[in-house]
């Protein structure tokens, strides 16, 4: 839900990262954090156990700029990935704008993506939001370990695509972030639409920023 | 609903929270009040600036709330429609404004939580109406934000460098 506030001239929108324990969603925060200019972020406060597990949520609010002569305010939060602590993992998903899924790409991980994409979708069907719908975003983080597995795999156990159904919408949309892929096609004659993804490694900063880029556009764009 | 509703808020809107905001304060002797909505954003703060940063507070108090929403379903009650965190020397209460905003009073020992509860039902009702009207123009207020961004990308994209 995002608020402008023409009094201000603020946009504030509301950005959830979202996915499995340990698959780097407040690393993505941390690095954001470390690349961003002080002047344009505010402090990040961690909701925290002792040993650095995320307990409710992580926070950081980012100036991305002034559009318009609106100045454009992202909040950025986590939620716990562990299973167990889905009560306060829904509470951050109240009046979401943008959704970034980050999927830990470890083989043995696989089961833990899916478990938490299906509880995504859950938590998101019990507000009344269609996730398909809104601006969604998937990084697939750790691409730089071993046991990482094939992109063509994880596409399709998490974002195998849903079907489009408004008319308007049924034409070939080209993925910006990867030439020759398609994030609307027509699959065995039916509209598939599919959400966009980028790759990472959230602990070097690599992909971290197309990520946040990429979601935040889609956000915007909702507004235009 | 494809995602969460937008709402806005104009410089009217904003000058008749203050005016309430400011009464009540005169009225209760606490020493800001700030009006945070239910995702976290801070709305307004009026009275004593905070020496803390108010987007975190903010933030925190929407999770509070929250929190203690799901906490009085699990007792079996609706909600709690107020919550108060008593200091040794700060304070805090806060109530539920038309469902969507939070009003949080700082106060010290200067005030008594007693006054401060009695003079913020009386507030939180002059608030409903102000967001009740405000909620009921999204309507036009979706139609201001139309457009408002077109051609954003672009800007987007430059922000990013």
């Amino acid at each position: 839900m995002s608020m402008i506030n023409y009094a201000s001239r603020e946009i504030n929108c509301k950005l959830v990262y979202y996915g499995p324990g340990l698959g780097g969603k407040t690393t993505n925060l941390e690095h954001i954090y470390g690349k961003v200019s002080p002047n344009t972020r505010g402090k990040m406060i961690s909701l925290a156990t002792e040993t650095e597990r995320t307990l409710f949520f992580d926070f950081l609010p980012v100036d991305l700029g002034t559009i318009r002569g609106f100045k454009t305010r992202f909040h950025l939060y986590t939620v716990p990935g562990q299973v167990y602590y889905n009560a306060s993992r829904k509470l951050i998903l109240k009046g979401v704008d943008g959704i970034v899924f980050v999927a830990d790409s470890q083989i043995e991980r696989m089961e833990a993506n899916v478990e938490s994409m299906q509880n995504l979708y859950d938590n998101m069907a019990e507000y009344g939001y269609d996730l398909t719908k809104i601006p969604f975003v998937i990084q697939y983080n750790k691409r730089d370990l071993p046991n990482a597995a094939p992109i063509k795999d994880l596409q399709a156990s998490l974002n195998p695509g849903w079907p489009i159904e408004e008319a308007t919408r049924q034409k070939v949309a080209p993925d910006p972030a990867h030439p020759g892929e398609n994030l609307v096609d027509k699959v065995g004659g039916e509209w598939v639409g599919r959400a966009a993804y980028h790759e990472a490694v959230a602990v070097r900063g690599d992909g971290v920023f197309d990520t946040l880029k990429a979601v935040s556009k889609l956000v915007l764009k909702t507004l235009s | 609903m494809a995602g969460a509703a937008s709402w806005s808020f104009n410089e009217n809107d904003f000058k008749q929270i203050q005016t309430h905001l400011q009464a009540f304060l005169r009225d209760s002797n606490a020493r800001c009040a700030l009006l945070v909505d239910r995702n976290g954003q801070l709305v307004a703060t009026v009275g004593e600036t905070p020496q803390f940063d108010p987007t975190n507070f903010a933030s925190l108090t929407a999770a509070d709330f929250s929190a203690n929403d799901q906490l009085a379903k699990m007792i079996g009650e609706a909600e709690f429609a107020s919550l108060v965190h008593q200091g040794e020397r700060e304070s805090m209460y806060m109530a539920d404004v038309a469902k969507r905003v939070i009003l949080v009073v700082l106060f010290d020992q200067r005030a008594t939580l007693g006054l401060v509860k009695l003079k913020a039902k009386a507030v939180v009702g002059e608030l409903n109406k102000v967001f009740e009207e405000m909620f009921n123009r999204v309507g036009s207020g979706q139609a201001q934000q139309k457009g408002l961004l077109e051609g954003a990308e672009d800007e987007i994209d430059k922000l990013f460098g």
